[in-house]
């Protein structure tokens, strides 16, 4: 028998999705067969449409087994451990097959997720951890800075500065105190990379900050994390006391003269301080707005000293680059741009997930070979990056290599990488509208562009929603959408039009439906659509018991009949009807 | 008015937060984080002691503390419904849930039921997008739902508290 070990996925979707409970099924399960294997709980794996997710590996390789429901796991046991089968019903993957979801992947930042315990300092040390951190307290600072520019890493958190050059302002600032933050405020609806870099390895994001402290000369740093993530805040807080105990933070690191500590700061939901001046005023314990720069924080940034801030994955390729080199890093990206980006792959698509290209893969690539394509048969519309902030692409965007340069000139942004799939049962309108009552709603109010501005669109999309306005209306949203993004203080207004933008670029079409033919071709906007019930009604009465409206009425065993001026068009009929007789149009 | 012996109990959890906590300025949101976890949420006299502890106006507080989403004046329901509307989940249909559970619970979202059982908010996204949509109850993530499975859920919860 060869040595085996088991591993379960443990981020927020594995636990949300019952990795709890499987974690002590198979702890009951192999007592129970006096299996002395180790169990393990690691970080997000990555394939989050099959949580919850075991993996179990063996001198040959690594079988991935999903979908398990607490009843499956006895069965694995017995066929997989005791009797050395595979447990085929649920097993996904294998190390000696090839399966595309993986294959097309390149891991960098997520290359310990889902493989080590990150509560353990050890697994980390044992995959090369903190090897980098050794090395770059033999350089010069400067040897530090030049590396990391020549590695052509820019910032993860969207707007994607060399960090480099970033580091270099720090440095330069010559000032006895100086600060440096890590950005782990993902606000971002539909994104969850940096959750689960900071779930599944959080010493790779401490040692990146700590290399980064020792080539700027910041003295103290900061992680600002949101506080909708307790998991992530928790293991955090055992890998910077674990890290202190080991003498890789504190007063003279690795018996060196340098100095370096990191306190957590937990945001208290508020998207605009994912902006760094805001940020900062938060940690100062001041309401979160942005002021206008320069000063840049690299001159004037935290309590008034000179700081560096950049996000929670590019601080967690930096250990990676000084190990491996800044050559290597570069020859993974584009030319412009070194390296790989996470994405969190979800929305109306088979396989969603955590998923690491390298910088320059086609959006097909990663929507239909990694992530399966779309799901329920349906067609592919349209792809949202980048969040609030970003844009939606469309079919003729398959083949753009997903860099910085080409999704801006698409109108959407790299951002900080959430990629929502959307089908043909989506409307433009109604995702404009989304995001739009999104960032108004966040608006800080600080600036008038972003505050009346971002109010007055919503307010026309709204009437767009229900066909109301004409084309001088169109045009008159593109002008207003314009003076926004111009005159906003903040990123945060400077991007709020793009959703609309973007839309109205690709899909002025359906714009045009909805104001000239008053309909919504996707049938989501509801002032537009009608719900009837065709003559293949049983008279079941389901549908009348469950709508809330009391507007369906009929006899039993007849056809019923909706009441159109009563009807709410909640939809809740159409789910319940047991032989589809619900239409909508 | 406080009895006594509420009012000692009132000093102690105040004292207990700030023992946690150093009275400089940049302490102020940890401090309300605190306090919102001691007190379910921050009653106007907790508002006035780390107005005093702080040095700073009452006013000052409460600016900071309005700002930010996470904090709340009222108090809150036994249970915290969170339903998701992060992206993934509006394109797959959160809305549709978080209609279900007001009518469910007769109450309209960001409220509490009268018998203080349940209290609805939204949020902007909880992050299991994968799971889409998804409710959160308390600290369980309820994902993949449909309108009669939310109902159920909160159905469960109802029945628990009767017990």
């Amino acid at each position: 028998m060869t040595e085996k070990s088991i591993r379960v996925g443990y981020a927020s979707c594995g636990i949300a999705a019952g990795a709890g409970e499987v974690y002590q099924a198979l702890e009951k399960s192999l007592k129970e067969h006096e299996l002395d294997i180790g169990l393990e709980k690691v970080g997000c794996i990555g394939m989050c449409h099959n949580e919850p997710i075991v993996e179990i590996e063996d001198d040959e390789g690594t079988y991935t087994y999903g979908n398990l429901e607490i009843e499956d796991v006895d069965e694995l046991v017995k066929n997989h451990l005791v009797e050395e089968i595979p447990y085929k019903d649920k097993l996904i993957t294998s190390t000696d097959q090839e399966y595309d979801y993986f294959s097309k992947q390149r891991k960098v930042v997520l290359r310990n997720s889902g493989i080590i315990d990150p509560e353990s300092i050890e697994e980390y040390k044992e995959r090369e951890g903190y090897e980098a951190l050794e090395k770059a307290l033999d350089m010069e600072p400067q040897e530090i800075i030049d590396t990391i520019k020549e590695s052509n890493l820019r910032g993860r958190g969207g707007a994607g500065f060399p960090t480099g050059m970033k580091w270099q302002f720090a440095k330069d600032a010559e000032k006895d105190e100086k600060y440096l933050i890590c950005n782990a405020d993902e606000g971002d609806p539909g994104a969850f990379m940096d959750r689960s870099v900071l779930e599944g390895d959080p010493h790779a994001v401490l040692e990146g900050m700590i290399i980064g402290a020792y080539a700027t000369g910041a003295s103290k740093g900061y992680i600002y994390c949101r506080a909708e993530y307790p998991i992530a805040v928790k293991r955090l807080k055992i890998a910077i006391e674990k890290a202190r105990d080991r003498g890789f933070l504190g007063k003279n690191i690795l018996d060196t003269d340098f100095s370096f500590d990191i306190q957590i700061k937990e945001g208290a939901g508020a998207f605009v301080c994912g902006e760094e001046t805001a940020l900062m005023h938060s940690i100062e314990g001041e309401r979160g707005m942005p002021r206008p720069r320069p000063p840049f924080p690299a001159q004037e940034g935290l309590f008034g000293k000179p700081t560096n801030i950049n996000n929670v994955e590019t601080w967690a390729n930096v250990p990676w680059i000084m190990r491996n080199g800044a050559e290597e890093f570069s020859s993974i990206g584009t030319e412009e741009s070194g390296g790989t980006k996470v994405f969190a792959l979800a929305g109306k698509i088979k396989r969603g997930g955590l998923v690491e290209v390298p910088i320059g893969t086609s959006l097909r690539e990663v929507i239909f070979d990694i992530g399966g394509g779309i799901a329920d048969e349906k067609d592919f519309k349209a792809v949202q990056l980048g969040g609030p902030s970003g844009g939606c692409l469309t079919t003729d965007h398959l083949d753009t290599p997903v860099d910085y340069e080409t999704l801006t000139e698409a109108g959407a942004i790299m951002g900080s990488g959430g990629m929502i799939v959307m089908d043909e049962d989506d409307c433009m309108v109604n995702v404009a509208h989304y995001f739009l009552d999104f960032t108004q709603e966040e608006s800080c109010g600080k600036c008038t562009f972003c505050r009346v501005g971002t109010k007055r669109l919503l307010e026309m999309l709204e009437d767009f929603s229900k066909g109301k306005g004409g084309d001088e209306d169109i045009e008159k949203l593109k002008e207003m959408a314009d003076k926004i993004k111009k005159h906003s203080l903040c990123g945060l207004g400077q991007t709020a039009p793009n959703p609309v933008l973007t839309t109205l670029r690709y899909f002025e079409d359906e714009y045009k439906a909805h104001l000239e033919e008053e309909t919504c071709p996707a049938s989501v906007c509801r002032e537009l659509i009608t719900y009837t019930i065709s003559q293949d009604c049983i008279g079941c009465g389901t549908c009348a018991e469950e709508c809330p409206a009391d507007s369906i009425s009929g006899e039993s065993q007849e056809v019923h009949v909706i009441d159109q001026a009563a009807c709410i068009k909640c939809g809740a009929c159409q789910e319940v009807c047991p032989v589809d007789a619900v239409e909508v149009e | 008015m406080k009895s006594e012996c509420e009012n000692q109990s009132f000093e102690r959890d105040v004292e207990s937060v700030f023992e946690k906590h150093s009275s400089e300025p940049s302490s102020l949101i940890p401090i309300l984080q605190t306090a919102q976890e001691t007190f379910g949420y921050l009653p106007r006299d907790v508002v006035e002691k780390i107005a005093e502890y702080l040095e700073l106006p009452v006013s000052k507080i409460y600016g900071v503390a309005t700002f930010y989403a996470q904090f709340r004046f009222e108090p809150l329901g036994d249970h915290m419904i969170r339903v998701c509307h992060g992206t993934a989940c509006h394109v797959k249909g959160a809305d549709k849930i978080g209609e279900a559970v007001e009518n469910k619970l007769g109450i309209e979202t960001g409220e509490t039921t009268e018998d203080g059982q349940f209290t609805l908010e939204r949020v902007a996204c909880l992050g299991c997008c994968s799971l889409a949509p998804v409710m959160m109850v308390d600290d369980t993530a309820h994902g993949d739902l449909t309108r009669e499975k939310a109902k159920d859920i909160i159905k469960k919860y109802e029945e628990d508290g009767h017990d």
